[in-house]
């Protein structure tokens, strides 16, 4: 008899286990760098209703190999079938569900604000809190760089709307594992 | 030629166009035989049924554009129902794919989203590796269509081809084989310990050759089996322990007994909604098993309590041998079955006999069942008559019955039937039509004379289609919209344009007599047999009721 599983396993005590999270989740995918690939991949969310967040696509060190990381809400999607569907795909090589506590996960964003000369100081104010980079300045406007977690740029942009958000954009967060491995 | 020629590729379906020519021209000296189809579709089709019928992978070209998009409705078939096939279009010149040229499709773009997986060739020296890998991924796992899409100019250059010495591998594409050996354990305590467990089994057990290991399992303790609508004849209809299919037009016996089962033993089944009706009202007292090639299936549709992922030929000889090994007391299971014989006595298959020669559509299959021994490859079309077909014929043995469940594809069963005789030609081959499914490819009928594939059509013709009509009758107060099919062609003078022998059949009493006629009457032949026309499917669960709500 197997260790641990009991002589006779009661129907009665058999669960099955939650299909929602009930969190955000990053998945990180590495792809084969083939044509197609993306649309493959957006293709299978449309089709079976999963809502992608953000979406980041970019090299990985191996020529061959892509890595898309994308960004969904565990609330709304059982994240367990959305990873098996993704291993469906033939050119879909590794999947990982980041753990929030052991992932390292950035965004950046760019936001363009109409700065009178009145308040371009409050601005700067604001961006070196952020610890945000000033990367244009025009006689109207100003543009900032901010780099940081996906909530750290909501906090920006709530700071800076007031003040007259003309565009801004976002990269869709990227992750990477804590650790050696 | 030759990377088709080492999958052991013997037959193939199709028709030729500007953007294989090449292909075409290099088939004239290929050793394997090409079947010259009338229309893609049909070509598709036929691909799918020789695959079903063999378990071998279907292949079917077709030329760009409009050669390739007639390809669309076999491709998701194909998809829906898991079967092997390879798709192989030529496409416009490289120079000129996305220049909108000369019969372009994108149909690589076109069928993402149902092609298993799907290659479009940049260099020709892709063409051999990337019909060795589209072999691979439609055979392997949970099997599907795979297209190859090649444009003109590289089918058309040439190369050093290498007989491939190693298997293929691909870095993202790892089917599974045998289940968890720990999950096998606790299933098969899981099943000694259930008072009203059943069998549950799908497509899926056809596709792995796994009947005789099913039968093995059920016979382990006379466990009540099921199937759905797809794994007919995996499990022997005349069988003792069988229910009768499930589902949407199943018996009561079975979709009852799924309503109260303790323990629900799924094996290469999708709970699709023909199948589960109202999901929140689906088995409400039972747990699940549920064994799956395809880890994705597992827990889509219900949450599957014991989840087994692997190849159900080598799954379920393992279940079979941990659940002897518990030695458990079958007299356990009395209760349920007297349950189960007192619905199967109270609610049995069953129709009002047709007076003065009246063909009851039940009759008719029941009549083909007597004429081809029950032993014969029955493919079908899309509605009333199929359902009927999976109720009354009566399957005992994989791989006879084809027909297209998933998409439900009006027209698949005359081209299916060809792929079918193609691959198996020592069997009979009969293919049951409906009226208004069988125009929708009646042109494979010249594909049956001129390539001389003697398939016998038996027409189950109530001038209505049917099934559509059973629903306006009964959920949509009997307002009958564009359901009739009116002054129907002359099927038999139509079977004799074409070269095929017609007969017809209006008189119950000489029923069996004529299709016996049929099936020895050498070459194609359409045989027209007027049924009842406003016959009605029962008992069927209405679209979205519960199992309990069965009617009829
Ligand atoms: C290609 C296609 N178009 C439409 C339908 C919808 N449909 C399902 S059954 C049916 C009627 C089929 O008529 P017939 O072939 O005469 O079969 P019967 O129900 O009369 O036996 C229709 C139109 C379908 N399944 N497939
Ligand atoms: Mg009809």
């Amino acid at each position: 008899m197997e260790a641990g599983t009991p002589q006779l396993v009661k129907l009665e005590e058999l669960r099955v286990p939650g299909q929602l999270s009930g969190r955000k989740h990053i998945l990180s995918i590495l792809v084969e760098n083939k044509p197609g690939v993306l649309a493959r991949i957006a293709g299978l969310f449309s089709r079976r209703g999963f809502n992608i967040d953000t979406l980041a696509v970019g090299p990985t060190d191996d020529p061959s190999v892509s890595r898309i990381t994308l960004t969904l809400d565990g609330a709304v999607h059982p994240i367990d079938q959305v990873t098996k569907q993704l291993h469906k795909l033939v050119n879909v090589l590794k999947i990982r569900d980041m753990e929030p506590e052991e992932t390292v996960a950035r965004e950046m964003a760019m936001f363009k604000v109409s700065s009178a000369v009145e308040n371009r100081a409050e601005i700067i104010q604001f961006a070196e809190i952020f610890r945000a980079k000033i990367v244009d300045v025009s006689r109207r406007s100003m543009t900032i760089e901010v780099t940081g977690s996906a909530d750290k740029i909501e906090a920006f942009e709530r700071m800076i709307r007031p003040h007259g958000l003309i565009e801004m954009v976002r990269t869709g967060e990227i992750a990477i594992a804590r650790g050696s491995d | 030629m030759q990377s088709l020629k080492a999958e052991g590729v013997e037959h193939v379906f199709g028709i030729p166009g500007g953007a294989n020519l090449p292909t075409y021209d290099a088939l004239v000296d290929a050793d394997f035989r090409h079947i010259q189809v009338r229309h893609e579709q049909g070509g598709g089709h036929a691909a799918e049924g020789y695959a079903k019928a063999s378990g071998r992978v279907g292949v079917a070209f077709a030329t760009s554009g409009p050669g390739a998009t007639n390809l669309v409705t076999a491709i998701a078939d194909a998809m829906l129902d898991s079967v092997p096939t390879v798709f192989i279009t030529g496409q416009v010149r490289t120079e000129l794919i996305g220049t909108d040229g000369f019969q372009e499709a994108d149909i690589l773009g076109a069928t993402l989203p149902f092609v298993k997986h799907s290659f479009q060739a940049t260099d020709p020296r892709q063409i051999p590796e990337y019909v060795h890998e589209a072999f691979h991924v439609a055979s392997t796992g949970r099997p599907g269509p795979v297209l190859l899409d090649v444009p003109q100019d590289l089918s058309r250059a040439d190369i050093d081809y290498a007989p491939r010495t190693e298997p293929v591998e691909l870095a993202g594409y790892k089917p599974p084989h045998g289940g968890n050996i720990k999950q096998i354990r606790i299933a098969a305590k899981a099943i000694a310990n259930a008072r009203r467990p059943i069998l549950y089994s799908g497509g899926g057990v056809i596709n792995a050759n796994a009947s005789e290991e099913l039968r093995e399992l059920a016979a382990a303790d006379r466990f009540p089996i099921t199937s759905t609508l797809m794994g007919l004849g995996a499990y022997p209809a005349s069988g003792e322990q069988w229910l009768g299919m499930l589902g949407m037009h199943g018996t009561r016996a079975a979709n009852y007994a799924m309503d109260e089962a303790d323990l629900i033993v799924a094996i290469g089944a999708r709970f699709d909604d023909r199948i589960t009706g109202k999901l929140s009202e689906f088995a409400p007292h039972a747990k699940f098993i549920h064994i799956d090639v395809d880890p994705a299936e597992i827990s889509k549709n219900v949450p599957a309590h014991i989840p087994i992922v692997g190849d159900a030929k080598l799954v379920l000889p393992e279940l079979t041998r941990e659940y002897r090994a518990l030695q458990t007391d079958a007299s356990r299971l009395d209760e349920w079955w007297q349950q189960i014989k007192a619905w199967q006595d109270k609610y049995p298959l069953g129709y009002e006999q047709g007076k003065d020669g009246e063909i009851k559509p039940q009759f008719m299959v029941e009549a083909m069942h007597r004429a081809t021994g029950g032993d014969a490859i029955i493919t079908s079309d899309v509605g009333q008559h199929q359902m009927w077909a999976a109720q009354y014929y009566g399957f005992d043995k994989p791989r006879r019955w084809i027909n297209s469940g998933g998409l439900g594809t009006m027209g698949f069963g005359l081209p299916a039937a060809v792929g079918a005789k193609v691959a198996c030609p020592d069997d009979a081959v009969v293919c049951l039509a409906g009226d208004g499914s069988l125009i929708m490819n009646c042109q494979e009928l010249a594909t049956c004379v001129s390539q001389e594939i003697p398939v016998k059509v038996f027409l189950m013709n109530n001038g209505y289609m049917g099934m559509v009509r059973q629903w306006q009758e009964l959920f949509w107060d009997r307002r009958y919209s564009s359901v009739e099919m009116g002054p129907s062609p002359d099927w038999v003078k139509l079977a004799e344009a074409f070269g095929a022998t017609g007969l017809r059949c209006e008189d119950s009493g000489e029923l069996e007599q004529t299709m016996a006629e049929a099936l020895e009457t050498d070459g194609p032949v359409l045989l027209d047999v007027r049924v009842s026309p406003e016959e009605n499917c029962f008992p069927m669960i209405p679209a979205g009721a519960a199992a309990r709500d069965m009617v009829g």
